[in-house]
């Protein structure tokens, strides 16, 4: 059976007219999404990059020059311990964006899959899953990474998995809803009396029909982890000066707004400028993975 | 003098796709006591006509982009919202098609029916509580509720369909209003409580001397009430004239049309079976269903037996009609036998192998072998799959074809239930309800099963494509050589289509028989109702119908 599945995967790609390729068509099509997709690339690579193309060293203190306004030198200008602007924002981009698609990726995975199959199972199993989610929503979530981080020791990969564990419950009850109103469509019941096994019926005929909600969750979740890494930072739980990231930039900005605007002013414009990529990309893949939304 | 009067009435509604004209220059007028039928196919119009009247239509995209209607000497088109309101509230009244979801759920019913009385527009109209509650009792009463002052505090959920169906009428009719417009007011109710509530209009508008516009899709239910029928298609009049004129000296090829469509008759194709052999085989069958809606109530573990009892076979070669109003458990019996449903009791045999209790997996080779068709078009196709994945899927899964020629396979499906090969790339939502109902025809065809069961898959269509639809189906049952239950709850599509037929209410079988046998001499007085109810297109003998009761 395992066979015939791959076969049918195999096929739909060679006749090119799966969802996700229709999708990707019509993406293509949307200027909007086009550009948040772009802007996107361009900050994954800059950070991947970032240890090259940084023009100072992230953490060279120069004390006699102290905060400087933008200039031709530093060009987004420089910290009260004189350290180049650009370069603190280049290397805060690498955590906050580790931090945003990683979380979300496994609050994205655990959610989804918690969620479909409460939802399609339903009765008990939806019961003692719904349970767990709850009692950990129950749980403190600051006493939780607290006592991680004294178990395991501060370590900026666990930091990504506590934020994934917390954020994945909500993403699972969303996802459980719309299972459990789509899987008394007729759609699903013919599934079933084609024989097609729970597994494949979740896979191929549920999952994507709640990726509407999914994905703009999604765009929502990204920006709201980021702003999470920054807090536990500024606790003292996540990166620790001289690290940065956007969060914690934006936090000492905070402190130094009146004197020095530009310490708030650009790593605020870094973290909105995230934001809005991902909703106009948001916005496109959720009208692209809707067939229902015209092609051109 | 005519109190209705529309002239050259056109209604566009501007999409992103271009100006669709939804009416198109219609004119037609209404006097007092009289009842105008706008009967029409769906997205014929009739509809936008009535609520551009009310002006109920969500603008834009809709706009009224010309011609006149006088209420009362009034145009209702140009007239402000203020006066619109008036009209609403004393003057025309609507009764809407499903009555489910027309009443608001956390009101009593009593309180939603004295809302227009006590919180009147006009200051000096409004009525007291009491002077209110004593006209709504008064009038739930005149419309056949059985101890009105005691349900004038239930809530909607507490009555059945027709008798909601039968508040909103009362409701409508509360603000005494001179023009009441019925928009399908009996499409959502089982045939007997048509049958009631047709009467119920009929008697009302008499007594009253209202003038009535009755919007339905159905020519068989007009032909009763009407004195005036309007045929409409595409926005346009087809066809205007006197009831008996439309039905007997019919001028319009498309009326025509509709007047074919309807099905009548015996079947015509012949019997294939061979009583001999039996396909399926229902023996003692219980179903039944924990009961979760009587919270407050004391009796834990209480079920409803929704289908309890039944033994049946089907022989290889017929087609079984099952047919039962709402809540007769027909569908639940589908989907038992399929093993689709958990049975409680009983066995199913397929083809000598007994189904009831094998595991999910041990059914999978059956699955093959035993398929079904919904009554939904709309909801049984997944929308984020193409045809061709919607049609491919059974066939890869169940290894019957293989990478190399499934294109092949899929498209001499297509051919099979009539649709162009062009649009294997397509998705359902590109679809009319008819090609729907084709591609879900397709997939329940594509393992090439033995036994169908198809539920209600025609009550969702147009008339015409009904037609279609209904001559597929049996095309194919004598192409592919396929058994067939076909669940119904509309006689004269079972009459049409079936060799015999069962009978079924509250979970157990009232009657079995051939068809014609059973169509000629009904014995149980169930049955007989039943026959009693069908709408005919047929104005002289639906009226006497009408007057005999």
């Amino acid at each position: 059976m395992a066979e015939s599945v791959k076969d049918m995967t195999k096929e739909f790609e060679e006749n090119g007219s799966s969802l996700w390729k229709d999708a990707w068509i019509k993406l293509s099509k949307n200027h909007m999404a086009l550009f948040g997709l772009s802007v996107l690339v361009i900050l994954i690579v800059s950070s991947l990059l970032t240890p090259w193309i940084a023009p100072y060293n992230y953490e060279a203190q120069d004390l006699d020059l102290g905060a400087t306004a933008p200039s031709m030198a530093h060009w987004l200008g420089t910290d009260i311990f004189g350290r180049d602007m650009l370069t603190r924002i280049m290397y805060g981009g690498r955590v906050s964006l580790m931090v945003g698609f990683i979380a979300t990726a496994v609050a994205l995975v655990i959610g989804i899959l918690w969620g479909a199959v409460a939802g399609f199972f339903g009765g008990r199993v939806d019961a003692l899953m719904m349970r767990i989610v709850d009692i950990l929503y129950a749980l403190p979530f600051m006493i939780f990474i607290v006592l991680l981080m004294v178990v395991f020791g501060r370590n900026i990969l666990l930091l990504f998995l506590a934020i994934g564990a917390v954020e994945w419950l909500t993403m699972a009850r969303i996802v459980r809803g719309q299972v459990m109103a789509l899987r008394n469509l007729e759609f699903v019941e013919a599934a079933n009396s084609l024989g097609l096994s729970q597994w494949t019926i979740i896979r191929r005929h549920i999952i994507p029909n709640t990726l509407g909600p999914v994905i703009v969750y999604t765009t929502l979740t990204i920006p709201s982890v980021m702003l999470l890494e920054a807090f536990l930072s500024f606790l003292g739980l996540g990166i620790q000066p001289p690290e940065s990231s956007w969060g914690l930039l934006i936090n000492y900005g905070v402190e130094t707004m009146e004197e020095y605007p530009w310490l708030l002013i650009f790593p605020g414009i870094a973290l909105s400028l995230t934001l809005f990529a991902l909703n106009f990309l948001g916005d496109g893949l959720r009208d692209a993975l809707d067939p229902r939304t015209s092609k051109d | 003098m005519a109190i209705l009067e529309v002239d050259g009435l056109k209604v566009y509604f501007h999409t992103r796709n271009g100006v669709v004209k939804a009416v198109d220059d219609v004119s037609f007028s209404v006097d007092s006591g009289e009842t105008l039928a706008i009967v029409g196919e769906s997205g014929s119009g009739k509809s936008v006509t009535c609520y551009s009247l009310l002006d109920l239509l969500p603008k834009p995209p809709a706009k009224v982009e010309g011609g006149t209607a006088l209420f009362n000497g009034k145009d209702l088109l140009t007239c402000s919202a203020a006066e619109m309101r008036k009209h609403r509230c004393n003057d025309i009244a609507v009764i809407f098609q499903d009555p489910m979801t027309s009443l608001n759920p956390f009101l009593t019913v009593g309180e939603q029916l004295i809302e227009p009385l006590i919180y009147h527009p006009n200051r000096d109209q409004r009525q007291t509580r009491p002077a209110a509650k004593q006209k709504a009792i008064t009038l739930l009463n005149e419309v056949g509720i059985i101890d009105a002052e005691n349900r004038f505090d239930s809530y909607p959920h507490e009555f059945s369909g027709g008798m909601r169906q039968r508040v909103m009428i009362a409701m409508a009719l509360i603000t005494e209003p001179k023009l009441l417009i019925c928009d399908e007011p009996t499409t959502a109710l089982d045939v007997t409580i048509q049958a009631q509530i047709l009467e119920l209009i009929k008697q009302l508008q008499q007594t009253r001397n209202v003038a009535v516009i009755f919007i339905s899709h159905d020519l068989g239910v007009v032909a009763g009430i009407a004195d005036k029928v309007i045929v409409m298609c595409e926005g346009t009049i087809r066809e205007t004239g006197d009831t008996d004129g439309i039905f007997y000296r019919t001028q319009n090829d498309y009326t025509k049309k509709l007047l074919d469509a309807i099905p009548e008759g015996p079947k015509t194709t012949l019997n294939r079976s061979h009583d001999s052999d039996n396909l399926v085989v229902v023996n003692h069958l219980k179903t039944y269903f924990k009961d979760q809606s009587h919270i407050k109530g004391s009796a834990g573990g209480r079920f409803i037996k929704a289908v309890d009892d039944i033994s049946l076979t089907i022989a290889r070669g017929e087609i079984l009609g099952l047919v039962g109003e709402s809540g007769s458990g027909k569908s639940t019996l589908g989907r038992s036998i399929l093993q689709l449903a958990p049975t409680t009791e009983g066995t199913v045999k397929f083809q000598n192998q007994t189904l009831t209790g094998l595991s999910p997996k041990q059914l999978v080779p059956w699955r093959k072998k035993m398929q079904m068709i919904f009554q939904d078009p709309y909801a049984s196709l997944n929308p984020r799959m193409t045809v061709f994945e919607t049609l491919s899927e059974p066939l890869l899964y169940h290894g019957m074809a293989t990478s190399k020629n499934i294109g092949h396979q899929v498209r001499q499906l297509m051919d099979d239930v009539g649709l162009a090969q062009s649009q294997l790339r397509k998705y359902p939502h590109e679809f009319s309800g008819g090609q729907r109902q084709r591609i879900a025809i397709g997939r329940a065809i594509a393992t090439k099963p033995d036994f169908i069961i198809a539920d209600e898959p025609v009550s969702a269509l147009d008339v015409t494509i009904q037609a279609q639809i209904l001559d597929l189906i049996l095309n194919l049952v004598e192409r592919h050589n396929l058994t067939m239950m076909f669940i119904s709850h509309d006689l004269s599509v079972v009459r049409y289509i079936s060799d015999r037929i069962i009978i079924m209410n509250r979970g157990v079988i009232v009657e079995q028989g051939k068809t014609e046998a059973l169509w000629a001499n009904p014995k149980a007085p169930y049955t007989k109702n039943l026959l009693a109810a069908i709408p005919l297109a047929d104005p002289v003998a639906e009226r006497a119908r009408i007057n005999n009761r």
